[in-house]
Parts: C-alpha cells; structure tokens; sequence
C-alpha cells in the first residue's frame, strides 16, 4: 500500500517553517523516499505569514501543494485557525502551545501541544521552536526516525557552523522526549 | 547515476544551464526566478563565465544578442513583467536566427501583476511576444527534474536550430525542492561557421542582421526560416502520456497544472470515471498530433491551465473542435485544488458542463 504524508508547516516568517520543512524533505530523501519541499513566498522576511508544503512518499509525488494536510505543524493562531478543519481525518495536529491557546476541538485527529517557543528560551536555544515542535513531530508521527533526522542534519549543517548542530540536534532531542 | 541533490527549481535550473556549457548570463532580478540569477552571481566567476546584473532587462536581452552573435551559450532570465520589456529583444534574436536561451518563471498578470504563479505568458511565449513572424522553442518544466533536462534540451535544441529556446516555467516550479539528478550526458558541439568571432579562419565577414529593406529578401529569410520550423515540429514534439489507455476524458495540462491534474485524475479514477492526461512538454511544438489521435478514442477533452482559458486554443485547433473541449481554470496567481479539477470532471461526466 502506497503511504504518502503531506505536512504543513505553518507561521509567522521568522520562525524557521522553511528550514524545518526543508530538514524534513532532506532526511526524506536520504531515507530513500520521494520528497518534495514547497514554500509559500511572497515580500515577507520576518513576520506576517510562512508556510511550507512537505510531502514525504514512496510513490511519485503529484501536486507539491499541500491544502488538505496529513499532519499540520501550527507555530501560530492564524495558521491553527486556518488549517485546522483542512486537517485530514486520523491526520495530526501538533502546536506550539506557548504561543497558541486556543482549544482544539477536532476529535477524529491527534492533536499534540508543546510549549515549543517557551522551551527554547528557557532551554538557551533560542530560534529553535521550530526543531523543537519538529522533535514532536517525529515522535507522534512516526514518519521519520529520530535518527535519520540526526543523521541528515549533520551533513546539513556545514563543516564550519557545527556548534549549530548541536544546539539543533538538542532543539529536536527536547522535544521528542516532550 | 548521480546521487540526488535536494534543490531548488531555480537554482537547479542555473546549475543545469552552466552544465550545458553557458557562461554568460544577463538579468535583472525580479520575484519569483531572483534565484536564477543569484546562483549565477555566485557560480559564474568560479567557472571564469560572467554574470552581469544589467541596468534593465531591455538592456540584458541585448547583451544576450552580443554574446549569441559570437556563438556562445547564453542565456536571460526573468518573469512576466520583465519578459514583455525583453520582447523586442527577443524578436531581435530570431530575426537574426540566433540560438540562446530565455527563462519565463510565470506570475499573474497583466501588467506588473502579483508574485504568485500562473500560466499567463502562455499566448506570449508560443504566439509571439515580440514582432514579426517567429516561434520560439518553448518547453515547460513540470518538475525540478525537467528544469535541469529541459534547460540542457533547450540549449542543445537551440543550437541545432539557429533558434532562442525559451523555459516556461512557473513560480511554483521555481521555487519548490525536489530531488533532482544531474547527471546530464555529453554537451553536444554544433558547428556555427555563421558566428563573428573574426576573420582568421574564414574569408569575408559574417554579418548578424534582421534588418532588410528589400520586402523579396525579407519574404525569403522569413519562409527560410519557417522551413526550418518546420522540421522542429516534425522531429522536436515532447509529451508525457498519463493513463490514456482507456480514457474518456483527456485533461490536456502542462507545468504545475499537470502536477495538480495527476492527483485529480487518480481522485476520479477512484471513483470509476475513465480520465487520462496529456502533459506537453513542448508548448512550441504544441504536440498537435498526440491530441489529433487521442481525439479519435475519447468523448471530450479538458484543458487545466493558470490563466483565462489560452492553450485551450491550441486544443481544439489540434483536434479540429471535433470533440467538445472543456476548461478548468484559475488566474491572478490563484491555483486550483485538485477537488476542483475532480468537481469539473464531474460536471463533464453528468453532460452539466459548458464547453469552450
């Protein structure tokens, strides 16, 4: 049986989505499966809305867009609110609950919240929501192992900004044992 | 077999284009193929070619006449907006039969339009654009995959031809990453004695030139030229067949369109109905005679395009309107969902649906 996830990293600019969902389709392909990476683009750098189409397959990918998401990564309200009923039905919700309050009141989905931003300033890894909610991601999600993820960030992470490594690989370890 | 790469379309394309053996390039940035020219910016001294950001795309385009005057590989790329001021340069290198490359990533229009993608320039890049009587090669990308193979193609086929080949991709196609082989094979060399590159090695001068006051001479060049087209339609037509074996229903769908048809034909397929694709891959040579036979097997067909409803033309020019050819259509930088594509699917299927 073919299984392709589609995910749906969705924020602020800023927040990372694009290097999470790019980290996400890398380790995809290392792994051996069909990958494609789409971000939303426009004028925004920093704030007003990012979000990254990732499908992970192994089958051919058609459409690279993401509407209708397997598993939606919500990094702020807008995005919760946006996507929360395209969410697909057994798909998965995962949120960054420091920043989002909301009750989610989907009940046929998995819903997981983690106070991904909060972690990061007290944990001194600041910026790096985004690798923390991923760290859930994988272990709600199962889609990706948390070694894989290891494996590709280090090469990744260029030969002269390690020390970005480890702080990433921490980032993703927190919240994985969230 | 190469490894894979994570990259993407735009830089892959750049790269692709410096494998083909170009080391000239000539832009202006402008949102969404900005990345064509940054990577070039970075690449092109490495490699001793040059990368020159120029005052305008007007200005860009002429350089590209300089340098594909002396025979080398050259290309430009742009959007929209930044193609119409580069048309009359691109008529320019057709009157003078000169081989080179231009890359179209697609936002909406007219006019300075948005930054989302669309298939707009459709009628532009296969109709004309610029003045006089000319086709480009057009070929239209639907992966990071063809991206690469498509600019090595075009390169190779505009060489071959003494024609500018032109890349219609879209913003989607630019800046998504998908995993793309480079492994391109052997750069084909043509000879091009028509090239100014001096006197040493040949007696006179070669002369590049559209201009000719004599309307015979004129008449002559252009129907010298069409002849040559003419083989190109003949030999050059690319499409991808997707499910046509039993199909009723035949999506006709290039670029991101095709990508989006293919999860809405596997949607219908589901539920019973008998939809196929045909994905032309040269939108000049439109793959004219793939239709004309599917044309024979199916009851209607189904154009899905970004844009008000263009290639759509070419559809039923191709099959003569002899089957009902039906539209499925968003614009302005909008894409359609591939629920959208099954609901007009549905529509044709019920007979509830208008045609063209």
């Amino acid at each position: 049986m073919a299984k392709t996830t589609k995910i749906l990293i969705a924020g602020f600019g800023g927040q990372g989505i694009l290097f999470s969902g790019k980290a996400l389709a890398y380790t995809g392909l290392k792994s051996g499966m069909e990958v494609s990476w789409l971000p939303s683009y426009g004028p925004e750098m920093r704030g007003g809305t990012a979000n990254c189409s990732v499908i992970l397959s192994d089958t051919p990918i058609g459409s690279p867009i993401v509407d209708k998401p397997d598993v939606l990564i919500a990094m702020n309200l807008p995005s919760l609110e946006k996507y929360e009923y395209e969410t697909e039905k057994d798909g998965f919700i995962i949120y960054d609950s420091s920043l989002i309050s909301k009750t989610i009141t989907r009940e046929d989905v998995v819903v997981a919240g983690i106070p991904a931003t909060k972690l990061a300033s007290d944990n001194g890894l600041d910026g790096l929501a985004n690798m923390i909610i991923m760290g859930k991601v994988i272990k709600e999600t199962n889609v990706l192992t948390l070694d894989q993820v290891k494996t590709s960030l280090a090469q990744m992470v260029p030969a002269k900004k390690q020390e970005l490594l480890a702080k990433n690989v921490k980032a993703i370890e927190l919240g994985f044992n969230y | 077999m190469a490894e894979k790469v994570l990259m993407k379309g735009n830089e892959a394309l750049a790269e692709a284009a410096i494998m083909a053996g170009c080391k000239y390039y000539f832009g202006y940035p402008i949102t969404p193929q900005t990345e064509v020219a940054a990577y070039m910016a970075k690449r092109m001294p490495k490699i001793g070619g040059t990368f020159l950001q120029a005052e305008s795309e007007v200005a860009a385009i002429n350089m590209v006449i300089g340098v594909a005057s002396c025979g080398k590989r050259v290309m430009t790329s742009s959007s929209s907006p930044g193609i119409s001021l580069k048309s009359e340069g691109i008529s320019y290198l057709a009157g003078c039969e000169l081989p080179a490359l231009i890359v179209n990533v697609q936002r909406g229009g007219p006019g300075l339009g948005g930054i989302q993608p669309s298939q707009s320039d459709y009628f532009q890049a296969t109709k004309g654009g610029g003045h006089g009587d000319y086709k480009l090669i057009v070929l239209a990308p639907a992966s990071v995959q063809e991206m690469v193979s498509l600019t090595f193609k075009g390169f190779d086929l505009a060489d071959k031809y003494r024609m500018t080949s032109m890349i219609l991709a879209d913003g989607t196609m630019g800046q998504m990453m998908e995993p793309v082989s480079l492994d391109l094979g052997e750069v084909k060399e043509y000879a091009k004695p028509w090239a100014t590159t001096g006197t040493a090695n040949h007696e006179g001068r070669n002369i590049i030139n559209s201009l000719s006051l004599s309307p015979a001479q004129l008449e002559e060049w252009n129907k010298s030229r069409y002849e040559r087209y003419a083989i190109v339609e003949r030999d050059e037509v690319m499409y991808e067949e997707f499910m046509m074996e039993d199909a009723e229903i035949c999506v006709v769908a290039f670029g991101i369109a095709a990508r989006i048809s293919k999860n809405a034909i596997m949607e219908a397929r589901k539920k019973g109905v008998k939809v196929g694709m045909i994905r032309p891959i040269t939108l000049w040579p439109f793959p004219k005679d793939a239709l004309k036979k599917a044309a024979a097997k199916v009851k209607s067909f189904l154009s899905v395009e970004l844009n008000m409803g263009q290639m759509i033309d070419d559809v039923k020019l191709a099959i003569d309107c002899s089957k009902p050819v039906y539209l499925c259509n968003r614009t302005g930088g909008v894409l359609m969902s591939p629920d959208e594509v099954v609901a007009k699917i549905d529509e044709i299927q019920k007979g509830e649906a208008k045609a063209w």
